[in-house]
């Protein structure tokens, strides 16, 4: 057998707590370059804090997390700050609020990364951006400013922004959460054909649909601990764990009773 | 009661000459105040920093709690008892400055603690560093909410200036005064005053509304 690639995520017995309560238990993951990791959980389960020290939103005190080859947290101690601005070009993060900067319009936005950052000239970032925001569907927003967006728009733009950066790995908090339901389709589209294209991707998410149609693995979280991982197939029609069942059951409920056709 | 106007207009040069004395130092003022209140508000962000934060409250404090009198009186005639002696004007501008910047470095902390967390998170998730994410981000969105409070900062300052008319600076209210001492007429000449004082607050004011209508119209929220 051959030698397989080192993971391009990596995280070992990671733990996190605050003010004195646990919220990460011991948490391992690989994620390999290319795949998909949809992380699925009730809320207050540990989802976003677990994604969000992949890019050193959230600082662990326990545990190692490794990013395409490249230490972030070691040993329970955070990288120095250069080292983590560094890191975090990298890794690109689509949070479930936009975050847009408001002052900037769609395309400076999506070059503000590339030039203050880079360094970048101004024409070669905005040829950069203009090509993102095609990609998004967008291309036509350019010179809007963020306000004028829908939300299903917003977050598109989001998303060309964190790709401003190349970045080797996407992270995802809730990006649909917060839109409204006839806006989530255009917002998982690009993320699918994202992961067509082979970037590697953890996205924290409710959509199940999206989860069963995108993900190589699903990861079921509850408590601050990995419940149970595996296959999509696996998880939503043979769930080995009492909770992943449970979770399951109330949000197929949710869903249908909303008659969203996301739970198929 | 009578009224008699004619030593204002005779005086008038003079009431100009210090009109143009209190603008001097209420600008020169109001730029060391601002940039201390940036300073220092920034300082005041970050509790982690414990030396700067500890200074910049210090700094807030006591000039938040003293008055402004006894602050200029303490550069004034205080700091010539260490051999320290500034000319009138530069205490005059010191002392403003600095009792100015601690009211602009509240507004300044106010107004950014007042943008929302995420844009901080997204700025650093690109990749900025701390410093750079407050300069692009940050800052450009926070000094819009920070000229209504400081456009009211400004006009106190103006106001306050009156004061140093007291460290022999010869500004509008020190003209004011002298005209008054050879000419016994109070009432018009603190009136005369008081409207050059109205109309150096009105054209502050709406600078400050124009501005933020520029920088409004310009997009930033």
């Amino acid at each position: 057998m051959s030698q397989a690639l080192p993971p391009m995520i990596d995280i070992r017995q990671l733990s996190k707590s605050f003010s004195g309560q646990r919220i990460l238990h011991d948490i391992d993951l690989q994620v390999q370059a290319s795949q998909v990791i949809v992380i699925i959980g009730p809320s207050g389960s540990g989802k976003s804090t677990l994604l969000r020290c992949c890019n050193g939103l959230e600082v662990a005190e326990q545990g190692n997390v490794r990013i395409a080859g490249q230490d972030l947290l070691s040993n329970g101690k955070m990288i120095d700050e250069a080292a983590l601005n560094d890191l975090r070009t990298q890794v690109g993060m689509v949070f479930q609020s936009f975050n847009l900067f408001p002052h900037l319009s769609v395309l400076e936005n999506v070059t503000v990364g590339p030039r203050k950052i880079r360094h970048m000239p101004r024409d070669q970032a905005d040829l950069l951006a203009r090509q993102l925001l095609a990609k998004v569907g967008l291309a036509a927003k350019a010179d809007a400013m963020p306000s004028t967006l829908s939300g299903g728009q917003k977050q598109r733009v989001a998303i060309a922004r964190a790709l401003a950066m190349q970045p080797k790995v996407m992270l995802f908090d809730e990006p649909t959460s917060a839109l409204d339901p006839e806006l989530v389709g255009e917002v998982l589209q690009v993320m699918k054909t994202l992961a067509n294209e082979g970037m590697t991707m953890i996205v924290v998410t409710h959509e199940m649909g999206f989860a069963r149609e995108v993900a190589d693995v699903v990861v079921v979280m509850d408590q601050g601990r990995i419940v149970e991982t595996g296959r999509p197939q696996q998880i939503f029609v043979n769930p080995t764990q009492e909770r992943t069942r449970s979770f399951l059951q109330a949000i197929l409920t949710r869903n249908s009773s909303t008659a969203s056709t996301d739970a198929g | 009661m009578n009224f008699d106007f004619s030593p204002v207009l005779q005086g008038w040069p003079d009431l100009m000459h210090g009109a143009l004395v209190t603008v001097e130092i209420t600008a020169s003022s109001l730029l060391l105040g601002c940039v201390l209140g940036l300073l220092v508000g920034l300082g005041r962000l970050d509790r982690s920093k414990r030396w700067r934060y500890g200074i910049c409250t210090t700094y807030v404090t006591f000039i938040r709690g003293t008055p402004l009198l006894v602050q200029l009186f303490l550069l004034f005639f205080g700091l010539p008892q260490f051999d320290i002696l500034l000319p009138a004007f530069v205490c005059g501008v010191l002392g403003l400055g600095i009792y100015s910047g601690a009211y602009v470095s509240e507004i300044v902390r106010g107004a950014i603690q007042s943008i929302d967390r995420g844009q901080m998170e997204a700025a650093r998730s690109l990749g900025m560093s701390s410093a750079k994410a407050m300069r692009t981000i940050i800052l450009p969105q926070a000094i819009v909410r920070m000229i209504p409070p400081l456009g009211n900062e400004f006009i106190a300052l103006i106001k306050n200036s009156a004061l140093v008319s007291l460290l022999t600076i010869a500004d509008l209210m020190h003209e004011g005064q002298k005209i008054i001492s050879v000419s016994y007429r109070s009432l018009e000449v603190y009136l005369a005053i008081a409207l050059v004082y109205l109309v150096l607050t009105s054209i502050t004011s709406l600078a400050l509304q124009y501005a933020e209508k520029r920088l409004r119209a310009g997009g930033a929220i």
